[in-house]
């Protein structure tokens, strides 16, 4: 079967976190949470290690990871970008501002530039509607997006 | 209890019985598809997922599917009117449409669920046309994974976490892309799969099935430079004869051998004529550690049976600190190989490479087993194939033999003879009973006063005994499925509380008689039961059921071997186990 490598400071953490909940079986999408939490997303070998203290077969915690689209196995870059596809930004172009985001970071929805900078995911209404279309980048929030302000937005983050 | 009304017929059952059980009960058939159950092993799976068993419920708005719904006071319950029958036949298209439908050449035709409902419903046409969902293939040794044609029944999932607790297969994704699958879709033979093959023997369609090595077999026999010889294992003679149409339980072993022979394999043995070779080896072991446990000597204790190839793959994958408790024995197919290639082939004058051995196997894990590198010498496998019971009838009836109206005839000699001991190793509890009448006779020097022993005998999951060979009181256990083998593992891990000397362990239920290279049971436990019961009555009808009675056994270990445990026997019949288990490494 398969060898799992993990840096030491890594596995302590996930072996915290499922001691934090008691390393029961039925508090695996907690453990996921908070693991996600830490790392950002949940490459194979973490699953390993989480299945392993708790004591349940990695298919299981894969099968879990796979159904909810929250759970990621793809890193996210140093500056996550979110962009609104949620009814009012939908009407208002935001698909035009995200292709415009594809075009420009050559990536598609779900992946991360090749040097780490930005990752793309959308998502479904951040409640500033008033704003639409609407695009967040790492906490920030951009209003009233057009395609042709992608450029400038992406600048901030460029040096 | 509840009175209920199905198809106009008064019926009444203990609350909380489901529509389709209370159906079943009464002798009404509801068709169903995922729905799965064992009877009597704790087995059942029913997702409610495929819908197959619609049925009318007077006054329910919509369909209810009979596997998950309750039956309630007064219930109206129709299972096979026109609206019932449209919605049913609707659902299948549904399934179907998303399915290769290349029943010709599918290995699963004849056998597959969903073709027979298919034809039940008189489907000629798939109205709906959608997106196919395609997986890349996988194969193991024994499994062969085509997830195109996965109905998403999750009877797999069930059979592999639930009832083996192995936890190879999950359902992964969700809504189209949904299906079983190993962790990060990798190739099941890179996780805690240890090919018992009991998702192939539960799958209802043809997206597990087995390796098939019959074309291996046809080439070899083709091939005139090569002596071809087969041994068949004790379980496949009582299971065989229901492929043709014969009932359950049916003995074939004189026919088979007719139509092995028919077939042309240029010599007929027996597995059988090897397990009694086992049990010298193995009872022998088993008297050595007892004897250094008594003269204090620190050893492995208790021991643990080494025939089931699934069962010592589970072990090396997750009990690595126990593997000094497995005999050491090798089990029946290959102590067969190793003494075919070096005895046998010297006695009739065939070099080692133009011999193959063909063993026939109610088991997927065996063919795994035959490629173990530590039964090669120089590259060649001591047993070439394995096929299945399965793969056998498919082979005879290539070949257009009646099985039915063959001759009963007896297995070649030298290594066809065997004793009611080797018979019953077949089923749960056999190889126990097999070892207990060999050993206790060899310890104490006394015949048996009785030889049955009911006490290890049945389909419970776990049996237990306590034998006295003369004074000594010798504890044994047996456990079939790998659900019950982790919990005594787990139980000898913590200190061994019982006391056990003696654990056998099969991964199917019922052992080698369930199979997954059986024909398929469909849920029948009673096929199982009454595989089981020709078993006990070919070991009874035997006039010699010890096995170190067996005059072969007798004359082998004097011509050639010496004593059981002694240099030779430890060179060509005893193995050694390796850790499989998963590593956590510390990286940098």
């Amino acid at each position: 079967m398969a060898t799992i490598k993990l840096s030491e400071c890594n596995m302590k953490v996930i072996k915290e976190i499922c001691e934090s909940f008691g390393n029961k079986e039925g508090e695996l999408i907690n453990v996921l949470h908070k693991t996600q939490g830490h790392f950002g997303y949940l490459p194979a070998e973490v699953q390993e290690y989480v299945a392993e203290c708790l004591h349940i077969p990695v298919a299981k915690v894969y099968g879990v990871v796979s159904f909810y689209s929250f759970f990621t196995m793809t890193p996210k870059g140093e500056h996550p970008i979110n962009v609104c596809l949620g009814t009012a930004c939908y009407v208002r172009g935001a698909e035009k501002v995200l292709d415009a985001l594809k075009n420009e970071l050559k990536i598609e929805v779900g992946q991360v530039t090749p040097d780490g900078k930005f990752s793309l995911n959308c998502l479904r209404c951040v409640g500033a509607c008033g704003l639409a279309p609407v695009m967040s980048i790492g906490g920030k929030t951009y209003g009233r997006m057009t395609p042709e302000k992608v450029k400038e937005v992406l600048a901030e983050y460029n040096n | 209890m509840v009175k209920l009304t199905i198809d106009n017929r008064p019926i009444e059952v203990e609350a909380g019985t489901t529509i389709l059980k209370a159906a079943r009960q009464n002798g009404i058939d509801i068709p169903t598809l995922c729905y799965f159950e064992l009877a009597g092993m704790n087995f059942e799976n029913k997702p409610g997922g495929c819908r197959v068993c619609v049925v009318e419920v007077e006054g329910r708005r919509n369909l209810a599917p009979a596997c998950v719904t309750e039956c309630m006071e007064g219930m109206v319950v129709h299972t096979h009117n026109a609206r019932v029958i449209n919605a049913r036949k609707t659902v299948v298209e549904l399934i179907l449409s998303d399915h290769p439908n290349d029943c010709l050449q599918c290995a699963k035709s004849g056998d597959c669920e969903l073709q027979a409902l298919a034809t039940k419903l008189g489907i000629r046409e798939i109205p709906f046309k959608g997106e196919q969902s395609t997986y890349r293939k996988d194969t193991t040794k024994s499994v062969y994974r085509d997830m195109d044609k996965c109905v998403m029944c999750r009877r797999c999932e069930t059979m592999c976490n639930q009832i083996q607790s192995v936890g190879a297969l999950s359902a992964i994704n969700r809504g189209f892309p949904a299906v079983v699958s190993p962790a990060f879709e990798s190739d099941l033979g890179t996780t805690s799969c240890v090919n018992c093959g009991q998702c192939v023997q539960v799958c209802p369609v043809g997206a597990l099935t087995l390796v098939d090595n019959v074309s291996d077999v046809m080439k070899a026999l083709a091939d005139p430079t090569k002596t071809v010889v087969v041994q068949t294992a004790p379980a496949v003679r009582v299971a065989l004869g229901e492929e043709f149409g014969m009932e359950p339980g049916t003995i074939v072993t004189g026919k088979m051998a007719a139509a092995l022979r028919r077939i042309g394999f240029d010599y007929v043995f027996d597995t059988d004529w090897s397990a009694d070779l086992t049990i010298m080896e193995e009872g022998t072991e088993l008297l050595h550690r007892v004897a250094k446990v008594l003269n204090g000597e620190k050893v492995a204790m208790p021991q643990f049976t080494s025939c089931c190839p699934a069962w010592i793959m589970f072990m090396e994958k997750n009990f690595p600190d126990l593997l000094d408790n497995l005999s050491t024995a090798k089990s029946p197919q290959q102590m067969f190989g190793p003494v075919a290639k070096n005895f046998f082939a010297k006695k009739i004058g065939v070099k080692r490479e133009d011999m193959v051995v063909v063993s026939v196997m109610p088991c997927l894990a065996k063919k795994s087993e035959v490629a173990r590198e530590e039964f090669k010498v120089n590259g060649d496998p001591d047993v070439n194939f394995s096929i299945s019971t399965r793969e056998l009838a498919h082979l005879i009836k290539q070949f257009n033999i009646d099985l039915s109206q063959l001759p009963e005839e007896d297995f070649d000699s030298p290594l066809g003879e065997s004793t009611g001991a080797a018979v019953i190793f077949g089923a749960t509890g056999g190889v126990m009973e097999a070892a207990l009448r060999t050993a206790y006779e060899v310890h104490t020097k006394k015949t048996l006063p009785r030889i049955d022993f009911e006490e290890v005998r049945g389909l419970d999951g776990v049996k237990t005994a306590t034998v006295d060979f003369d004074g000594l009181p010798v504890k044994v256990a047996v456990c079939h499925t790998l659900s019950n083998a982790r919990a005594m593992m787990e139980e000898v891990r913590n200190g061994n509380p019982r006391g056990f000397h003696f654990i056998e362990v099969m991964a199917c239920p019922g052992g080698c008689i369930g199979g997954a290279g059986q024909p398929y049971h469909h849920g029948n436990s009673d096929i199982i039961r009454k595989r089981m019961e020709a078993t006990y009555r070919e070991d009874a009808g035997k006039p010699i059921r010890k096995s170190h009675e067996n005059p072969d056994i007798i004359a082998i270990y004097k011509e050639y071997y010496g004593e059981p445990c002694g240099h030779l026997s430890h060179e060509q019949l005893h193995t050694h186990y390796i850790d499989r288990s998963t590593k956590v490494e510390i990286e940098g």
